[in-house]
């Protein structure tokens, strides 16, 4: 039993971390129906901001996070600008091949500029080495941060996506753009303005995993980025809550499997219930079937 | 003369024992060198993988980024026979296996997902084709992340030329027929194509068998011709990579998908030498052309053996006033 909710906080954590990335897929699908495969090198770049913050500036972890995520805003909406606003009217496979693109361009420029061996984190100092006990189960301070950030930054998005102007513009897009632009909203803006909180939130994500597995790499990104996608869809694509339960509920599953069954196939059993889910229920658990018309 | 010009089945005939000849007599004589025929292999397997996937993608409409996992499967049964047994027939036998095998797969794991639409079919065969990396890993008999090797080598130039000329011969016929008139109209309106009597799941599943059945012979000659297959070989990056060359040749054109193979074999083989700086520019470059060219170069038009009489005619002094 407690070796059972060992593995649930440490699966909580790793799901807090799927959830932030899988937040940030799920608002670009929702306004473009995109899948933004850069999406994970943005939370790569993050974890390298991080490092670079905490080991070349000396930043402490605090102003190292907010730097990694105003890092990302900016690559977000850059990215957004350059390369798939140009190709908002055209196939969304064009579109996706494009995501690909940036993501590979993204992957090795920054294995060009940094080299491809893995880096390892600053050991944290501080009140941020600790650790709880509860009884026989151990919480470390990096969880607990993990899970806090995790947390505050959920209740910010939700803020601004259901109380502001900009968050009301966002859910009106999502819903129907062109209905949305007759109404004055500005598409392009709100476009732009999803693309950076969700790479903020990617960004987030990166240096909390590099604190959390204290290892990064160019390559880091393309497995994380899959499985949150996955919990985006498990939860429901274009759903914010539908993400945050996905993130938690593969997180657990993960960790539960490596901890019972065979780690080795703990990626495999992400994937394939990606497949059921999907064959029993396309729209996700929170999601409306909805019928097609023609 | 110009009654032969006339029969297209004999002038394809024709166009497809002068491109095997001249290749033939090029390799004999030595102007092909052994990097050069790495390169040719590279590129024939590519054009029956963007062939197969083009039949899914670009003819039938089905999003599969599933690809990879085919190739494996083809590649490993056909290893693992010719290990046991290496001899040409041996070969074959694993060739032929390799391809059934994967057929299979993919009619399994299509009747189920096929169902599904769009990003979300790309999802699952992503899904799919992960899962099969990670059983290649766990399995015994595949020797696990080291993969096998010292696989014996029987494709040559004859087999590369029999199996892609074959793929593209067949699917193209394929796509003439009812059958496969029925995948298109699929592709234009899945509700439409209902309504006029067409299964549309069924449509779907034979695309897809179809598909894994020509992968699994691409993965076949690849694990015949370069002596050693890894899990990791066939991630989920060789699955981009064939949608890559499918998606820049242009959906819906075979044609396309053969010359993009050659030419993105190209480009990787001038930056070959720049390491790192070689994927950055492959990923603008490819950034750029679905930029400035969304469809493709062919879009969904193809180059046919009519298409280069008609190319020919220009070269011909007109024959006075008819027409």
């Amino acid at each position: 039993m407690e070796q059972f909710l060992q593995q649930i906080v440490n699966g909580i954590s790793l799901g807090s971390i799927y959830a932030l990335i899988a937040l940030g897929y799920t608002m670009v699908y929702g306004i473009i129906k995109l899948i933004n495969f850069a999406h994970s090198d943005v939370y790569m770049l993050g974890a390298f901001v991080g490092y670079f913050c905490m080991t070349t500036l000396r930043l402490n972890f605090f102003l190292s996070l907010l730097a990694s995520m105003a890092f990302c805003t900016v690559l977000g909406v850059v990215i957004e600008k350059v390369a798939y606003k140009p190709l908002r009217n055209s196939t969304r496979i064009a579109a996706l091949i494009t995501a690909i693109g940036v993501s590979l361009f993204l992957q090795y420029t920054t294995m060009a500029i940094t080299g491809p061996d893995v880096r390892s984190y600053p050991a944290m100092s501080g009140f941020l080495a600790q650790s709880v006990s509860l009884g026989s189960i151990r919480i470390t301070m990096q969880q607990i941060i993990i899970l806090a950030v995790t947390i505050v930054l959920m209740v910010v998005l939700q803020f601004i996506v259901k109380k502001t102007r900009i968050g009301r513009a966002m859910r009106a897009v999502s819903l129907d753009q062109d209905a949305a632009e007759l109404m004055g909203i500005n598409i392009n803006a709100t476009i732009s303005f999803t693309f950076a909180l969700g790479s903020a939130l990617a960004g987030a994500a990166g240096i909390l995993v590099g604190v959390y597995y204290n290892s990064i790499n160019p390559l880091m990104g393309t497995l994380p980025g899959l499985k949150a996608f996955v919990a985006a869809v498990f939860g429901g694509i274009g759903l914010i809550p539908g993400a945050m339960i996905g993130g938690y509920f593969i997180g657990i599953v993960e960790v539960l499997v490596s901890g019972y069954g065979n780690s080795m196939y703990r990626d495999a059993v992400v994937f394939a219930i990606l497949i059921l889910i999907l064959i029993i229920k396309p729209a996700g658990l929170l999601g409306k079937n909805v019928r097609e018309k023609v | 003369m110009d009654k032969i010009r006339k029969n297209k089945t004999l002038m394809k005939l024709i166009y497809l024992v002068l491109t095997y000849a001249v290749v033939q007599v090029l390799i004999s004589t030595g102007i092909i060198t052994y990097y050069l025929q790495d390169i040719l292999t590279t590129i024939c397997i590519n054009i029956i993988l963007a062939v197969s996937l083009n039949l899914i993608t670009g003819f039938t409409g089905q999003f599969s980024l599933g690809h990879a996992g085919f190739m494996s499967i083809g590649a490993y049964v056909c290893a693992i026979i010719t290990l046991r047994m290496s001899t040409t027939f041996g070969f074959i036998i694993g060739a032929i296996a390799g391809a059934v095998a994967a057929a299979l797969v993919g009619c399994l794991v299509g009747l189920p997902t096929l169902r599904l639409k769009g990003d979300y079919l790309a999802i699952a065969t992503l899904g799919m084709s992960e899962i099969i990396r990670i059983i290649a890993v766990n399995l015994e008999i595949t020797n696990g992340a080291a993969g096998l090797s010292s696989i014996p080598q029987f494709v040559n130039w004859v087999w590369l030329f029999v199996f892609t000329a074959g793929t593209i011969l067949i699917i193209s016929n394929f796509i003439r027929s009812s059958h496969g008139r029925a995948c298109i109209s699929v592709r234009e309106d899945e509700i439409a194509a209902e309504a006029m009597g067409i299964n549309s799941t069924r449509y779907k599943v034979i695309a897809f068998t179809m598909g894994a059945f020509f992968a699994g012979i691409a993965g076949a000659l690849y694990a015949s011709y370069f002596y050693v297959i890894k899990p990791d070989t066939f991630g989920f990056q060789k699955s981009i990579d064939v949608l890559i060359i499918v998606v820049f040749g242009g959906m819906g054109s075979l044609s396309g998908s053969v010359i993009s193979a050659f030419v993105l074999a190209l480009i990787n083989t001038l930056l070959q030498s720049l390491a790192e700086v070689r994927m950055i520019l492959y990923a603008v470059i490819l950034v750029v052309i679905m930029i400035f060219r969304p469809q493709g170069l062919m879009g969904s038009k193809e180059l046919s053996v009519s298409t280069l009489s008609k190319v020919g005619q220009i070269f011909q002094p007109r024959k006075g006033g008819d027409k």
